[in-house]
């Protein structure tokens, strides 16, 4: 039984205070653009996407950031923590240039997921949850990415790359690590006939 | 039956504008526009539609009961958070054919007297985003979403709003609590969104193929709507096949198919793969129970399905063939259910770990004959007991595959191994283990 072996997930823990954190100019402009879409007195509608942006800029979220986060959308650090921490898309720890996440829901799960997983965990030296030393691959399970015709899916960052073995897993790798994210096929591009 | 939902969808540009212009598009938009919105709402009453989010809730009436006397704006929240495992149509309707989704959101907002509607996608799907943003402005471009639509003087908004990594925020006040920007979890019902939705105003929550499915009802008219398919099951379907078939993917058909057809029709699945027998089906998405081989010849429609003993749901047929263990499946789905709950009610967060838990157990080899009773306590006193459905959709895959395959379950626990280790499973599994 694993119960009571660590945390309860809804321990409360805090990311780093991270350098001092402004948007950039033009993700300002992108944000204030997205306010704009809800009435003047719910900007909170916002603070997802005001998080993506500060992830995007960052590539994790910090104290620093979600401060800044607060102060924009005009709500509290406390408002923003609670967003943060309930989500399973933001990071508040460095992650990889390249993000994998294996589908392990049973659809995925049926066509093989776990044995990707077991490979990719394989080349990688990594758990799922762990990130490599150099910051290149961050290996993740995550829950039903909605692609289940096209299992087992692996996401890397905000692309699906489907149809997964274990052998184009390694290819996979071998792929980013050679041209980074022109090797995805992002298969459900394709159209079938 | 020609494609309905997905017409014109699997050729290059099929989502364009151009092409969905072409065919006719934006349309019933207008015909709508020369009605009242209350012959819009009586004409989606008529057709019969149902919603295809899960729940299969009459869409007519839901707009019906959108208090329109109030002096509060009113919403449209489209619900496109499609995350419920084994389904996988929406993605599909909004990437191949976003404007039909984009004139159901327009129709459906004139019914009920909205001026904004919220396409609440989930993160997960950033691609199918990006056609829907750029999709968006071409439309907005050319007049059909902004200020004095068609010269009509109906003006109204369309935004894509991004989630970010939560199944509950499929639930549909869960979903308004997300996007008011906060933690998705259910309210207490009632007041239902029709009354206090969206920043406390009426709104309707209405999944994305509900929506694609209102354009086709004003265009041809609600009795031709109504005769597709089985009688209170009317219009096309899309079922989202995955698992252990040949071809898995995403079917559209009237509700007289049946789920045999669906799983080894060659338009369809295409049978099982490598020769094996089928074991076991999952009709609609993980959260309702599982049918047999001997059940599954009925037709595929939310009565029929659910006179079987199962429900129609979203549709997500889960195809399991005989190598599958079922203690595996169901501990796989409760560690979905597990990581997924969002924590508000008691039984459902604190159950649904203590269910993953023992299934793992028994799983592992370690369980013990008393576990069964304990999955079967612990799952009735999820069941009915939470705020939102998410409780019971979790008790559910316990309580289903206790019940058919009880067998299964305790050969596990006599060998004190798991009985049925197939060869797509992991040997050592490396996952953690929440």
């Amino acid at each position: 039984m694993d119960y009571g072996r660590g945390r309860h997930k809804s321990a409360r823990q805090l990311p780093e205070e991270g350098p001092a954190f402004v948007y950039t100019a033009d993700r300002r402009t992108k944000l204030d653009e997205i306010c704009s879409r809800y009435p003047p007195e719910q900007r909170k509608s916002a603070i997802l996407a005001a998080l993506y942006l500060a992830q995007e800029q960052q590539g994790y979220l910090t104290r620093n950031a979600m401060r800044h986060v607060a102060e924009v959308i005009r709500c509290t650090p406390a408002d923003v923590e609670d967003v943060v921490t309930f989500y399973t898309m933001f990071y508040t720890r460095p992650v990889g240039t390249h993000v994998l996440q294996v589908c392990r829901t049973l659809s995925c799960a049926l066509m093989g997921a776990e044995r990707v997983t077991e490979e990719l965990s394989k080349v990688l030296g990594l758990k799922p949850g762990e990130t490599d030393k150099a910051g290149e691959f961050t290996l993740l399970e995550v829950e039903c990415l909605g692609a289940c015709d096209r299992a087992p899916v692996v996401g890397v960052n905000d692309h699906w790359h489907e149809c997964q073995s274990p052998d184009a897993a390694r290819a996979l790798i071998d792929g980013l690590r050679s041209k980074g994210a022109a090797s995805l096929t992002g298969c459900h591009l394709k159209v079938e006939k | 039956m020609e494609p309905l939902l997905l017409a014109g969808s699997r050729e290059p540009n099929g989502f364009s504008l151009d092409t969905y212009v072409r065919r006719g598009g934006y349309g019933a938009l207008k015909k709508s526009l020369g009605m009242t919105p209350d012959a819009v709402v009586d004409a989606v009453k008529a057709s019969g539609l149902r919603g295809r989010g899960g729940a299969g809730f009459p869409t007519g009436m839901k707009w019906q009961f959108v208090d329109k006397k109030s002096p509060k704006p009113k919403y449209i929240c489209c619900n496109a958070d499609e995350s419920e495992p084994g389904t996988f149509k929406d993605h599909v309707l909004m990437e191949r054919n976003p404007h039909l989704l984009f004139e159901g959101c327009l129709i459906g907002c004139f019914a009920i007297g909205a001026k904004v509607a919220y396409i609440y996608i989930r993160g997960e799907f950033w691609h199918v985003q990006e056609v829907l943003e750029s999709e968006l402005a071409k439309a907005r471009a050319a007049g059909y979403i902004g200020k004095n639509i068609m010269g009509t003087g109906f003006d109204c908004e369309i935004y894509v709003h991004r989630g970010a990594g939560a199944y509950e925020a499929g639930e549909e006040t869960a979903l308004i609590e997300s996007l008011e920007g906060k933690r998705a979890q259910p309210r207490l019902k009632p007041p239902f969104p029709a009354v206090e939705g969206l920043y406390g105003c009426p709104t309707a929550v209405n999944n994305v193929e509900t929506l694609c499915n209102v354009p086709l009802i004003i265009e041809r008219g609600a009795d031709w709507f109504a005769k597709i398919g089985p009688e209170k099951n009317g219009g096309p379907k899309l079922y989202c096949v995955s698992g252990h078939v040949k071809k898995p993917g995403v079917f559209e058909a009237p509700m007289d198919v049946s789920l045999k057809e669906l799983i080894y029709g060659e338009k369809f699945g295409g049978g099982i793969r490598g020769g094996h027998a089928l074991k076991c089906v999952i009709p609609g998405g993980s959260s309702v129970p599982v049918l047999l081989p001997s059940e599954i010849d009925i037709p595929a429609s939310f009565d029929a399905i659910q006179k079987a003993g199962s429900l129609l749901g979203s549709a997500g047929i889960i195809v399991m063939d005989e190598t599958t263990c079922m203690v595996w499946a169901a501990e796989n789905l409760l560690h979905f259910y597990r990581h997924e709950s969002c924590g508000k009610c008691t039984p459902c967060r604190e159950g649904g770990a203590w269910l993953h838990m023992i299934l793992g157990k028994i799983e592992r080899g370690e369980g013990q004959m008393k576990d069964l009773d304990l999955l079967l306590s612990i799952s009735n006193n999820i069941l009915g007991k939470t705020l939102c459905a998410f409780g019971d959709a979790a008790a559910t895959p316990v309580l289903s595959t206790v019940k058919t395959f009880r067998a299964e379950y305790e050969a596990h626990i006599r060998e004190g191994r798991c009985t049925m280790p197939a060869p797509w499973r992991s040997g050592a599994r490396v996952g953690a283990a929440h």
